[in-house]
């Protein structure tokens, strides 16, 4: 075996050499409160605000902030945005809204698997309800009869009963379910999904608009999103006849070369419904100025205008509706290529905060509000002038730490070409996209590579499927800045704090695992199988051919190359990095070039020659046992 | 393409047996007393009015292996894609859609989601909210692609394969399989399955009827207690054969079919049902299916069959004279010919559903509907 073994003293000292320099910099910056990863100067733990939602109560007195790092609503004045009240929730809240009647506050805790549920009247927390994987939405229908709930990672939506909080039942919805919007009339609920749903090897992408019936608490049917890979947030007109999704385009069949051609994504909205019959989407780019990473949506209650939040770009892009739908009519199916298209019906773009994602609109339409996650600040917009008008600072601190600047040279755009992507464009929420690429590099047409996960990704070096980057500061900085960016390279402590945010990413919790952490029968039998020295035959298998061996260690990767029979024609070399299984279960597809979209097809189909691991002499049962194991993982 | 090729004889072989077995037609006369007159009129047994479907009317194809009920809304699995019935017109869904495979052998509707479950011999499809995902031995943990039997209970999918019976959790996606290593299976090519809260019944072809108690998470097996395959020596004292082919548990009640008669079991008794001593047409019976406690069909090579606890029914193309007929069969063994003017499109019955008082019927030659006449 080739192995591309890193030193481990190595490790160190370059480690310890980045902060060195770090600090240093940080020093020559003269920037406060830079001193240590997590912590300021003063030692207290800084847990940011990071808003992610915002939403009016009904008599629009109140303002709930749904802050996402530091696990709390805070509630504000409407008025006078004055905090009123904090209440604490569970794990990374992602999603929130209120009971149809304003008597409750619903919280998706993603995790610690929870809703949390909130007196309004009092402020206090009346009941936590456990849930599926990840929640990350939740809705209650009018009849106060069941509560909808989108699971990222179970890819299904819950449905509780919504006075007790019991589940009943799942439905199934796509990839990544994420965001759940009511139609004005309460009768459909929308579900959207940040992961692409399963489509074969090398075509294009595709997502979905789970669309639910309320009153039956069934799938009533899925608009079709061909091309997306990411949805966030729809939103409805008043009258219910034009729905809006933000979508994320990508053009990952092409290879990654052209980025100053526009080359990476589309940035785009789908609208359906009565004023536009079949689905239309349309790009919110410019040649230059892209709206990378369209996340909230808030249409006038008049229907003339539809503000998006973009987090990447760190603005609000403002589309005239009449000249959109006009635009639509005459341009059925996808524009999302046509740069010029939005020109016809973007008249205004905003700068806010940060990352900016959820927004809302004041109910006589004069004020916009946009939460700013990564500046935990709401900029307030005047919707006659389009400008803002005033920050409001959330209670959170003040010091801008290590991991919060890199955090935010990770999701901002503004260091790539016409500041077209951001790190957070591949790796969703810090995660990954489920989408396999062409980089240029490897040249055009070759090493096809599947997006790897990121989460707990550190002490995992080498990097790239081929071992090729010896460590996070060359995959973050050159090889970035090179073949992604080709604009403006990071300075030196901008580079450092990204590469320290993500080698601080901790693993999302493994939802196989009992409690206990023990394994179930079926799990324990898979880790046999995992572990073991002799086949089914008494044979003795290979060291470098147990599962084991390759796959050691807590993070499962011995960080070692091998060829595992995987080799396709388009591929340059069959040496493989052995990717990390953190977390495997959900990281579909498999193999660096994406091919096996499940588990057992790396098995079933891609290993005939015994070369990743003695498997072929194994039963069907006992093949899912080992399965069952790795998602433990 | 074995299997493909036994069920095709499966199915040849039965029409042709239905062609030949017309000799022995039930109700070749009608009782009557000493008189020379009729006797009194035959017990009260459903009557209904077939509607029935083929290529011609928009079915996908003729040879139609399941059916099931949704509502207002009809699902056909044929040899050629599947078929759903809405609004008076007939759409089908086929390989290019993303089912598992042409032929669509089994349906079981998940109450809960409105999702349908198809077993084809490629493997099994989800449909829903139009989307079909499909799991097959090598994308997935299902044990075989030959999937005869599908069943959904709660959060858990139970289905019969060519290879063992297996389960899908839908919350965690794990599979669990059962073949002759962790159940009494003998033999693994598994026909049927229905699973409800307490019970999950597998009919196993040579094997007999498998239960699963879910409160005890424990197996059990029942069989042919004589152990003989060409006769029956212990009448009711088991089930009546090891060649099951459809299990339905109803009221705390089984219904086993076999290819060689049928049983009913409460959990104490056993009682068989053979063409000697009962209405059933014939003992080939490809599929039961229990109203309740007392009442069951029986889809057999030679008709529709209706059990109401005492009396039957047979629903049928004559196999004289090919045209509609309808007996029925009393306690005491007498059996009446109905006038009717509508029968099941054929004989070969292989799938049973209810709709209200309607009944759908899935045949070797098309899919009936059968409109409950009061």
């Amino acid at each position: 075996m080739n192995g591309r073994r890193r030193d481990a003293a190595g490790v160190l000292s370059a480690l310890a050499a980045v902060c060195a320099v770090a600090l240093g910099m940080c020093a020559w910056s003269g920037r406060t409160a830079r001193a240590s990863v997590t912590t300021s100067r003063t030692g207290e733990k800084l847990a940011y605000a990071s808003p992610v939602e915002m939403l009016f109560s009904p008599d629009e007195t109140r303002l709930y902030v749904l802050c996402q790092e530091s696990s709390q609503v805070q509630v504000l004045d409407a008025k006078s945005y004055a905090l009123v009240k904090t209440v604490g929730v569970g794990a990374v809240p992602r999603g929130f809204s209120l009971s149809p009647k304003g008597d409750r506050l619903f919280v998706a805790n993603s995790w610690d698997d929870t809703i949390t549920v909130i007196n309004t009247k009092t402020l206090e927390v009346e009941a936590t309800w456990p849930v599926g994987a990840e929640p990350s939405s939740v809705v209650e229908d009018r009849e106060g009869k069941h509560l909808f709930v989108a699971n990222r990672i179970s890819n299904d939506v819950a449905v509780l009963d919504a006075q007790t909080g019991a589940e009943e039942k799942r439905l199934a919805a796509g990839r990544g379910a994420s965001y759940i919007t009511a139609s004005p009339d309460g009768s459909k609920l929308y579900v959207t999904h940040v992961y692409p749903n399963a489509t074969p090897h090398r075509t294009s992408p595709a997502s979905e608009i789970t669309v639910i019936d309320t009153g039956r608490a069934v799938v009533a049917y899925r608009i079709e999103l061909p091309f997306v890979a990411h949805g966030f947030h729809v939103a409805f007109s008043v009258d219910g006849r034009l729905g809006v999704a933000a979508n994320m385009h990508p053009k990952n069949l092409v290879p990654l070369a052209h980025l100053e051609h526009g080359g990476a994504f589309a940035d785009t909205l789908t609208f359906f419904g009565a004023d536009v019959g079949k689905p239309v989407e349309v790009p919110l780019d410019e040649l230059e100025r892209y709206a990378v990473r369209p996340f909230g949506i808030a249409i006038t209650s008049d229907k003339s205008r539809i503000f998006i939040t973009c987090g990447g770009s760190e603005m609000v892009t403002v589309v005239d509706v009449p000249r959109l739908i006009r635009y639509a009519r005459m341009h059925p199916g996808s524009s999302a290529q046509d740069l010029s298209a939005s020109a016809n019906y973007v008249v205004g773009h905003i700068a806010v905060g940060h990352d900016p994602r959820g927004v809302v609109l004041t109910r006589d339409g004069m004020k916009l509000l946009v939460a700013n996650r990564l500046e935990d600040t709401i900029s307030v917009i005047d919707t006659k002038t389009d400008r803002v008008a005033s920050t409001i600072a959330l209670i959170s601190p003040k010091q801008l730490s290590v991991l919060r600047h890199g955090e935010q040279a990770f999701y901002t755009a503004r260091y790539s070409f016409q500041g077209q992507i951001g790190c957070a464009n591949c790796h969703i929420d810090s995660t990954f996209d489920g989408l396999q690429w062409d980089l240029e590099p490897d040249g055009f047409g070759r090493d096809i590579v599947d997006n790897r996960p990121i989460e707990a990704v550190k002490d995992t070096e080498p990097f790239k499927w081929n071992g090729g980057n010896p460590n996070l500061p060359t995959e973050c900085g050159p090889r970035t800045e090179k073949y992604f960016w080709r604009a403006e390279n990071y300075d030196n402590l901008t580079l450092t704090d990204l590469v320290v945010y993500v080698r601080s990413l901790p693993p999302r919790p493994n939802r196989w695992r009992l409690a206990g952490r023990e394994l179930t029968a079926a799990q324990e039998r898979g880790r046999a199988l995992f572990v073991r020295e002799v086949d089914k035959f008494g044979n003795g298998i290979p060291e470098t051919n147990r599962c084991v061996y390759c796959h050691s260690g807590p993070k499962g990767t011995n960080q070692k190359s091998f060829d595992v029979g995987t080799k396709k024609a388009t591929d340059n070399a069959g040496l493989l990095d052995t990717p990390q299984l953190t977390n495997i279960a959900i990281t579909a597809p498999y193999l660096h070039d994406g091919s096996a979209p499940t588990l057992e097809q790396i098995w079933t189909v891609f290993n005939p020659q015994d070369k990743h691991g003695r498997t072929n002499d194994l039963t069907k049962d006992e093949l899912n046992d080992l399965i069952e194991y790795l998602r433990t993982r | 393409m074995k299997t493909v090729f036994t069920v095709a004889m499966i199915v040849i072989l039965g029409v042709a047996n239905g062609a030949a077995g017309q000799s022995k037609s039930v109700g070749s006369g009608v009782p009557k007393n000493a008189m020379g007159i009729a006797k009194p009129l035959a017990p009260a047994m459903p009557r209904f009015r077939f509607e029935n479907f083929t290529t011609a009317n928009g079915l996908p194809d003729d040879h139609v292996f399941s059916v099931l009920v949704d509502g207002d809304r009809i699902w056909a699995g044929t040899e050629n894609g599947l078929g759903l019935y809405e609004n008076g017109k007939w759409k089908t869904f086929t390989t290019r859609d993303g089912l598992a495979h042409r032929a669509v052998l089994s349906l079981a509707l998940d109450k809960g989601t409105g999702d349908v479950w198809a077993g084809t011999m490629g493997g099994l499809s989800r449909i829903s909210g139009g989307r079909i995902d499909t799991f097959t031995q090598l994308n997935s943990g299902l044990s075989n692609d030959v999937v005869y039997g599908v069943s959904v209970e709660g959060e858990n999918v139970w289905v019969a394969t060519a290879a063992g019976a297996c389960k899908l959790d839908l919350h965690t996606g794990q599979w669990s399989l059962f073949n002759e290593r962790n159940t009494p299976m003998v033999e693994i090519w598994v026909y049927g399955v229905t699973a409800t809260p307490c019970k999950v019944y597998y009919a196993v072809w040579g094997s007999g009827v498998l239960e699963y108690d879910q409160q005890k998470k424990i197996w059990d097996k029942y069989d042919d207690p004589d152990g003989e395959t060409e006769m029956v020596l212990f009448k009711d004292q088991g089930l009546i054969h090891e060649i099951t082919t459809s299990v339905s548990y109803v009221d705390n009640i089984l219904w086993a079919a076999t290819y060689f008669g049928d049983s009913r079991y409460d959990g104490r008794y056993w009682h068989n049902f053979l063409t000697k001593d009962s209405g059933l047409p014939s003992n080939f019976t490809n599929v039961v299916k229990g109203v309740d406690g007392k009442r069951a069909w029986f889809g057999t090579d030679k008709g529709l069959a209706y059990y109401d606890g005492t009396n039957w029914a047979v629903y049928r193309p004559s196999l004289v004279t090919g045209k509609p007929e309808m007996t029925v069969r009393d306690a005491k063994g007498n059996v009446s010919p109905i006038a009717v003017s509508t029968a099941p499109a054929h004989n070969y019955v292989l799938g049973i559903d209810f709709q209200g008082d309607d009944i759908w019927v899935a045949t070797a030659k098309g899919l009936s509907h059968g409109i409950h006449q009061p």
